[in-house]
């Protein structure tokens, strides 16, 4: 599988996610830097953390207007897996590829500390190798995670399964201690509704090898492996067996 | 032409900035200050004929990039 790594200037986890990508995994994989209209032959695409143009304004608030986005978002509407981890999922955010907006911090801390996630969902290409209700430690770094929407849209949310992360303790329970920034019902992950666009602020990829203190998030990578190898057909992929893979 | 753009967020959503130095004004004495909510403000120099047209293109802007009208609003003053 070839995984394309998208580089705004200000991106700081770029280089973690596509060690993860190539060394863990053994996967093809391509920085790609912002400036540039194509992704190439990716089969998947990840916007990785940091602060991208210094969060100047808003978190990707001006990244969401890189040259390489009408790209991305056009490989989502053709149902290609994209990944947001914490600024990349801020700017998908701005770019209304998913719905809703950050907000500071409730306690405007910047909280930077491993946590405990429960997978809501699993039928997302970033999930599908987990267990439903399975808790990861993965760690947190951000000073606006908090996550909102209008009460109206939380509940479409909710109701169509599209919650894929949500902050718990590390028994697994939803307790106000474990919400580390506000997160409107301590969500910490969506997708969209076709359920290809991913977007979290958890860290998957600062925490899948052990001499970092977790191999949890690991889930999320391996997960994209076992939808590709479910959904592709050769090297071409199959969007009918891709959507029965997801709505199964 | 100027146009004055001012960003806030909408009445619906907490601000924990704003909340934050509401409490350090009534820390300092100030206790008739019921609420604070904080935003931005932007300068923006428009070459444009005449106001009406330097706030159609203000507004666009705020609605494009300046805002983020899922917690935002804006309001804006044009000069001469």
């Amino acid at each position: 599988m070839k995984i394309a790594i998208v580089v705004f200037p200000g991106s700081n986890c770029d280089h973690d996610t596509y060690h993860v990508a190539k060394e863990v995994l053994g996967q093809d994989a391509e920085l790609i830097w912002h400036k540039e209209t194509s992704l190439g032959r990716a089969d998947a695409v990840i916007l990785p953390g940091g602060f991208a143009h210094g969060d100047y304004l808003r978190t990707g608030a001006i990244a969401r207007f890189s040259p390489i986005m009408p790209a991305v978002a056009k490989f989502a509407a053709a149902g290609g897996p994209v990944l947001g981890i914490c600024n990349g999922f801020q700017v998908l955010l701005e770019a209304g590829m998913l719905p809703g907006a950050m907000l500071r911090n409730r306690q405007l801390q910047f909280r930077c500390e491993f946590l405990h996630v429960r997978v809501e969902q699993t039928n997302t290409p970033f999930t599908v190798a987990s267990r439903a209700g399975q808790i990861i430690k993965v760690p947190i770094a951000h000073g606006d995670g908090n996550y909102y929407a209008e009460p109206d849209v939380i509940e479409r949310l909710e109701r169509n399964r599209q919650v894929v992360f949500r902050y718990v303790s590390s028994s697994g329970e939803v307790t106000e201690g474990s919400n580390p920034n506000g997160s409107v019902n301590h969500i910490a992950g969506i997708c969209n509704e076709a359920r290809n666009v991913v977007g979290l602020m958890p860290h998957p990829e600062r925490a899948c090898e052990s001499a970092i203190g977790s191999t949890d998030g690991l889930v999320v990578f391996q997960s994209l492996l076992k939808w590709g190898r479910e959904s592709f057909n050769g090297d071409t992929l199959t969007m009918a067996t891709a959507s029965a893979v997801l709505n199964k | 032409m100027q146009a004055r753009v001012f960003v806030t967020l909408k009445p619906s959503v907490f601000d924990p900035q704003g909340t934050t130095v509401a409490e350090a004004l009534h820390t300092l004495g100030y206790n008739a200050v019921r609420d604070v909510r904080q935003g931005k403000y932007f300068e923006l120099e428009i070459d444009a004929p005449n106001a009406e047209e330097a706030r159609r293109l203000a507004a666009d802007a705020a609605h494009k990039l300046l805002s983020n009208p899922v917690i935002e609003s804006y309001r804006i003053e044009v000069t001469s």
